[in-house]
């Protein structure tokens, strides 16, 4: 009951955040030069002065600012995301269509991040001060410092090019088939090998930190075996800093996603984010920024969870 | 033969300032039920001394020579898993600080029950039983509810009986208490060592109890080795360290307890602190802080000795380290020790001989003493 409540405070107070984002948003969209009509009337010279015109105000495109903003917030609010102009189709079913591309790229992402990230962590801690520590040091140095673009290139040009283990380009198939889901991997390592760094030296630091605990000499005491004392005791103390930088590691995630879906030519919103800036598309950048927001909040939100379900003496009432 | 040997036993700690000997050729013996104390200041080596039993000493601490015979078996040449085996099901410890070694994600319940999981193969229903019962055991009220509660819905006072119960649950031979009640206050402490004491019987455990405070040690131990600064020097039965203590230092720590009746108004300390460990005085340690040191005593490290003769003593004998017992001195130890207020007689060392366990005090007037009048050596 009261975490429902916690719950019920933690979403009604990420409304004022979402409301000065897209107003945030919207004025940054509006200071930069160009509209899609712009676009439009560029690739086509024959459209009049009065045709152009009329094309502005059937998007609602020739209004103050203020007014467009009031128009789409009160769309919004009956649920209507707006139009894609240069392709003449609503925002939601838009997005929608390539929601799960940038969902499974996200997991995977993020399962991947993980999945290297605490392992290596815990080897780390336990083994202070070693080769492997250092390796690890090292590794996490560099997934800090490559950028997502270059590393993606890399992977390509290894690994597709090179090696010609996987395609170069996305195979058009449908998302959870084997040819799909193989394709992933190399866009999912470049997206994880960033995050997983940094998880990977707050897990160690958070472990090694546990480690120095008495509770811990207390359990070896028990005689229990150094299996059960790390991956038992230890580890669930040290995870809970870990959640934290897991859920802030979400907006960094979608952040990879737009460049490594660029690089990998990936059916996402990233390349649907990059294209709408470039398009000026208004009403799309506003719909995923908005949608990331949510997102971010809602990993946020999650954390808060994992922390009470990890910590019994965190309790939300 | 007795159930935990421990001869020459030396440790050494690496720090960034030097090698640091924390412990430093210790000998003593502890027998089937008995409660031995292990007293001393803070830095003494009593804790690194309990943790190498379990040869649990920490990463840059190293035990450098010495045996630890435990029931006859070197615990120093065991494999890692061997001694697995001997910790928390043989030897068991009870820490210092019962909130900080409870592991505060895991219900009490289940810290207790999962040391009798792993060494007795019980399952998850009988470990718990058995659990409940021993929480019963340490005092714990409604212990059936209380298993599910997580440390930090334990008062301190429970915390620590739930620490007490699980380092009972495998019925060890040997209990390492390392000052259990410390972190207390005075009427829960006395409350946590009669129910020791009475567990310790009941179970038929040794103690080792350490401590600083020589209080404790009366209340429950039969005999007594005093440390200072890693080394052994004084070791006797509680009712001769108390009425007839042999080394300055032990004299020194026995005025520093305050009575009632005292007439001072100011608690009687020993001068000086304890010395860093990675430079020690030449000689004997205590030197800089000894009343009755000579020159011989910054030259001459003295060894455990039997003080009535002066030969070298056995383990388990009564002894002190102090040159005076060797002849090296030319004065003596001019002290006195003041028992309820009443002179007991003064024991200059070496012009008297030893009292075998402090011989003409009224030993009723004593209700330390009353209490554990059984073991002498």
């Amino acid at each position: 009951m009261s975490l429902r409540r916690f719950v019920a405070i933690r979403v009604a107070s990420t409304i004022p955040i979402l409301f000065g984002v897209s107003v945030f948003t919207f004025a940054l969209v509006h200071l930069t030069p160009g509209d899609p009509i712009d676009q439009l009337v560029a690739l086509n010279p024959q459209i009049s002065a009065a045709e152009e015109a009329a094309i502005r105000a059937r998007y609602g495109l020739d209004g103050p600012v203020w007014q467009q903003y009031l128009t789409w917030m009160s769309n919004l609010l009956r649920g209507d995301f707006g139009t894609v102009i240069a392709v003449d189709q609503p925002v939601g079913p838009y997005i929608m269509a390539r929601l799960p591309e940038t969902v499974a790229l996200g997991l995977f992402g993020w399962a991947i991040a993980l999945l290297i990230a605490i392992p290596t962590g815990i080897y780390a801690a336990v083994n202070k001060d070693t080769l492997g520590d250092d390796l690890s040091r090292v590794f996490a140095l560099s997934g800090i410092s490559l950028p997502n673009f270059w590393l993606g290139l890399m992977l390509i040009l290894v690994f597709a090019l090179w090696l010609d283990l996987w395609p170069v380009l996305a195979p058009d198939k449908p998302l959870l088939s084997p040819a799909m889901l193989w394709y992933l991997i190399l866009p999912g390592v470049t997206i994880g090998t960033a995050s997983s760094a940094t998880l990977m030296r707050v897990m160690r630091s958070s472990m090694a930190e546990e480690l120095n605990k008495e509770y811990v000499t207390a359990a070896r005491a028990k005689g229990l075996p150094e299996r059960t004392v790390v991956l038992k005791h230890v580890l669930r103390n040290s995870l809970i800093s870990v959640t934290t930088i897991a859920a802030f590691l979400t907006a960094g995630i979608f952040a990879g996603a737009v460049v490594v879906e660029q690089v990998f030519a990936w059916p996402g919103l990233g390349r649907a984010f990059v294209q709408a800036i470039i398009g000026r598309e208004v009403d799309l950048i506003m719909a995923i920024t908005l949608f990331t927001g949510v997102t971010i909040i809602l990993a946020n939100l999650l954390a808060d969870i994992v922390y009470a379900v990890l910590d019994p003496r965190i309790r939300y009432d | 033969m007795a159930l935990l040997e421990v001869d020459d036993l030396t440790v050494n700690y690496y720090t960034e300032e030097g090698v640091v000997t924390a412990v430093e050729d210790l000998s003593f013996r502890i027998d089937r039920g008995e409660k031995f104390g292990v007293v001393g200041e803070s830095g003494a080596g009593k804790s690194v001394t309990a943790l190498s039993l379990l040869r649990l000493v920490e990463r840059s601490g190293r035990i450098e020579s010495g045996e630890i015979r435990f029931k006859g078996e070197d615990l120093l040449s065991m494999s890692e898993s061997a001694v697995r085996d001997v910790r928390g099901n043989e030897i068991a410890m009870i820490f210092q600080d019962a909130q900080t070694a409870l592991n505060p994600v895991y219900t009490v319940g289940e810290q207790i029950a999962e040391t009798i999981r792993h060494h007795l193969d019980y399952g998850d229903a009988a470990a718990r039983e058995r659990t409940v019962r021993l929480l019963d055991d340490v005092g714990i009220p409604e212990p059936e509810a209380r298993y599910d509660d997580y440390p930090h819905e334990f008062s301190g006072g429970m915390q620590q009986r739930a620490v007490i119960a699980m380092a009972l649950s495998c019925d060890p031979d040997l209990l390492i208490a390392d000052e259990p009640t410390t972190a207390l206050d005075v009427t829960i402490e006395a409350k946590i060592l009669d129910r020791l004491d009475r567990l310790a019987a009941e179970y038929d455990t040794a103690i080792q109890l350490i401590t600083h405070d020589l209080g404790v040690i009366a209340e429950v131990c039969d005999r007594v080795l005093v440390m200072y600064a890693g080394r052994a020097v004084e070791r006797a039965s509680v009712e001769e360290l108390y009425y007839d203590p042999k080394h300055p230092y032990t004299v020194g720590l026995m005025s520093a307890i305050p009575r009632i009746g005292d007439r001072q108004d100011r608690l009687q300390t020993i001068p000086g602190t304890m010395p860093d460990l990675v430079e020690v005085p030449s000689g004997c340690s205590f030197h800089p802080r000894c009343p009755f040191a000579e020159e011989a005593c910054t030259r001459t490290r003295p060894q455990l000795v039997d003080p009535a003769t002066g030969e070298r003593a056995g383990p388990d004998e009564r002894s002190a380290a102090c040159l005076a017992y060797t002849g090296d001195l030319d004065g003596e130890l001019d002290y006195e020790v003041e028992v309820r207020g009443r002179d007991a007689g003064a024991a200059t060392a070496e012009s008297e001989p030893p009292e075998p366990d402090g011989g003409g005090v009224d030993r009723g007037a004593d209700p330390d003493a009353d209490s554990e009048g059984k073991a002498d050596e």
